[in-house]
């Protein structure tokens, strides 16, 4: 199982300090939460870890092997990235969109094996009504679906999302965080930024509560007590357990 | 289930391969059609003949210094405008991007008429076809295209001092057209009749001036650029979701844009460089195109390449024998049938490429 650890690292933009000594780990099967308010670094620890910005301090290691000695391509089939907004090529059809993951693993044309990957997950996410749509003129929990699909045609072992299910409806929103409970049941990593502390409470196994760039507190859920939920989120709380699910409810 | 999609994406995909091919065969009958008309009406029979050495003398003087010539030349000219109209929508994610949008065009014609006005390439009356010719064509072609070099050199240094986002790059390509454009009226106002009238000659872009050392020039630089092109077509791809997303596939978006900006505006100068500014063919192009496969840059880059020299071919050959004798620059031609092309597919109702 892969294993990904974080130690020390720090980033800032233009001098300006976001990230200040985060350490924290993951492995197959975890399904951690990255929680906090708006501004505390979220976003930026998620872009650190896929690389996209680099980290001016620290360590990252997934399986003991540094982060930057490991090849662009070769970290394409091991972290899988979706952004909390995602662009979207204006008239891209869903299975294009999907094939894309395969980018890592595709030299010249996408073979039969790539093609055959992407419809079986397509079937998976039950997307394959709409697979050869416009990517358009899907519902906003659809195209989470879709980007869920691209980013396991990448076959990785940690799967990064940011806000997954910011904009979705309380239906979506269970299907997708279900959808990734699954697959951290296959084995996978999933580190997920999230602002709904209930969902994330409810399915993700670590967290991680991030204010102003530093590790506020961090662990298995026994973190979400009222006190750290009111420190993080400078606001009231009541934690209730109801059928052995945490409830934080503000006051 | 999942073979019913995947026999339906290897039927999309089929069928983009059959409209690459159509596109070809097309690209093939309408180069006859086109060798062949003219104000000179040649039979097939002659140019058959043409390749056994024999025929008539002026048959073979026309074919093979002017229509063969010109023939290249509207394609190739046509597989560049419309090659760099594509890649610079794709690398800007603008659907309004386009040679004339970052200001090449505009750039380079400035330096035409520079050339024109300051560096004696005096125009005068010549031949009854063309009302102006140009009397030093090396020196208008070397001027416009460090004309356009200054464009991409003022657009890159704006890149490279702002760390420039899509939008910046966009709306430098604006303001750098404005600039041009005023500096090409400083230009027509400074000078004399003569240079006047050869300045707004060579803006309307002709494909008369094709010539053997400008065709082997075009496709010098046309094939490596092409060949790379497609090379790129995955990272391309990658573009459309954004920059973050593109870079967690190991993907280095500014660079490949800054390569691709740089690429398509070196072809797009030598091409305007040779024949003048011929207007919206990179800009239609690759919406037509989009329309037929979808938007793949898999497809399209070739479809766009095929369709553009196409295109062009076509507009040419009308311009050329719609009112024979007469030749129209075919400048002003694709202005004519590019306008309300666009305007068609832009007002027309939306149907999803995929089906069917």
């Amino acid at each position: 199982m892969t294993h990904i650890k974080i130690e020390k690292i720090s980033f800032g933009y233009n001098g300006t300090p976001v990230l200040k000594d985060i350490t924290f780990e993951a492995s197959g099967g975890d399904m951690l939460a990255i929680i906090g308010q708006n501004g505390s670094g979220k976003s930026t620890l998620l872009k650190c870890i896929c690389r996209i910005l680099k980290i001016q301090k620290g360590h990252i290691a997934i399986d003991d092997i540094p982060l930057h000695h490991i090849r662009p391509a070769q970290l394409s089939r091991l972290i899988a990235y979706i952004p909390q907004s995602e662009e979207i090529t204006p008239g891209i059809s869903v299975f294009d969109t999907v094939l894309m993951g395969r980018k890592p693993y595709i030299h010249h044309n996408p073979s039969t094996e790539d093609m055959e990957l992407v419809s079986r997950l397509l079937t998976r996410l039950e997307l394959d009504p709409v697979a050869m749509r416009n990517l358009n003129t899907l519902s906003g929990g659809q195209q989470q679906r879709v980007f869920i699909a691209r980013a396991l045609a990448q076959q990785p072992a940690i799967l990064l999302l940011d806000e997954p299910i910011a904009n979705l409806d309380i239906n979506h929103q269970m299907k997708v965080m279900k959808l990734l409970r699954q697959l951290t049941g296959e084995g996978m990593s999933v580190i997920i930024t999230i602002h709904d502390i209930n969902m994330a409470a409810r399915f993700c196994n670590k967290a991680l509560m991030l204010k102003k760039g530093r590790v506020f507190a961090s662990g298995s859920q026994s973190v979400y007590t009222p006190e750290n939920i009111e420190n993080l989120y400078d606001i009231q709380v009541d934690v209730l357990h109801h059928n052995n699910r945490i409830c934080i409810i503000p006051q | 289930m999942s073979n019913d999609i995947l026999i339906q994406y290897k039927h999309y995909r089929a069928r983009n391969r059959r409209f690459m091919l159509l596109l070809f065969l097309l690209l093939i009958l309408i180069s006859l059609f086109s060798l062949l008309a003219g104000s000179h009406i040649i039979g097939w029979q002659e140019l058959l003949a043409l390749f056994r050495n024999e025929g008539s003398e002026t048959n073979r003087q026309i074919l093979l210094n002017i229509r063969f010539p010109r023939l290249l030349g509207a394609i190739l000219t046509g597989v560049i405008l419309s090659l760099s109209g594509a890649i610079m929508q794709i690398l800007l994610r603008n659907p309004l991007a386009s040679p004339y949008t970052l200001g090449i065009s505009n750039a380079a014609a400035f330096g035409a008429s520079f050339g024109i006005v300051f560096l004696g390439a005096r125009a005068g009356i010549a031949r009854s076809s063309d009302l102006f010719m140009i009397t030093n064509p090396y020196i208008i072609t070397l001027s416009a295209f460090l004309g356009s070099l200054l464009g991409l050199t003022i657009i890159l240094t704006i890149i490279k001092l702002k760390q420039a986002s899509v939008e910046t790059i966009i709306l430098s390509g604006v303001v750098i057209n404005s600039l041009f454009g005023a500096g090409i009226a400083v230009m027509q106002y400074i000078a004399d009749n003569v240079q006047l009238a050869s300045i707004i000659f060579w803006n309307f872009g002709d494909l008369g001036r094709s010539n053997w050392a400008a065709l082997f020039f075009l496709t010098l630089i046309l094939i490596p650029a092409l060949l790379y092109f497609y090379s790129k077509r995955w990272d391309y791809k990658m573009l459309g979701c954004g920059d973050d997303y593109a870079q967690s596939m190991g993907v280095r978006p500014q660079r490949i844009r800054i390569i691709g900006l740089i690429i398509t505006s070196l072809i797009t100068a030598v091409a305007v460089s040779f024949f003048g500014v011929i207007a919206f063919v990179g800009l239609v192009v690759p919406h037509i195109v989009r329309k037929c496969i979808g938007d793949n840059e898999e497809f399209l880059i070739t479809g766009s390449a095929l369709f553009g020299g196409m295109f062009l071919l076509v507009c040419d050959t009308i311009a050329r024998t719609i009112i024979s004798p007469v030749i129209l620059p075919v400048g002003i031609l694709t202005s004519f049938l590019g306008v309300p092309l666009f305007l068609f597919l832009l007002i027309r109702k939306k149907y999803d490429t995929y089906q069917n």
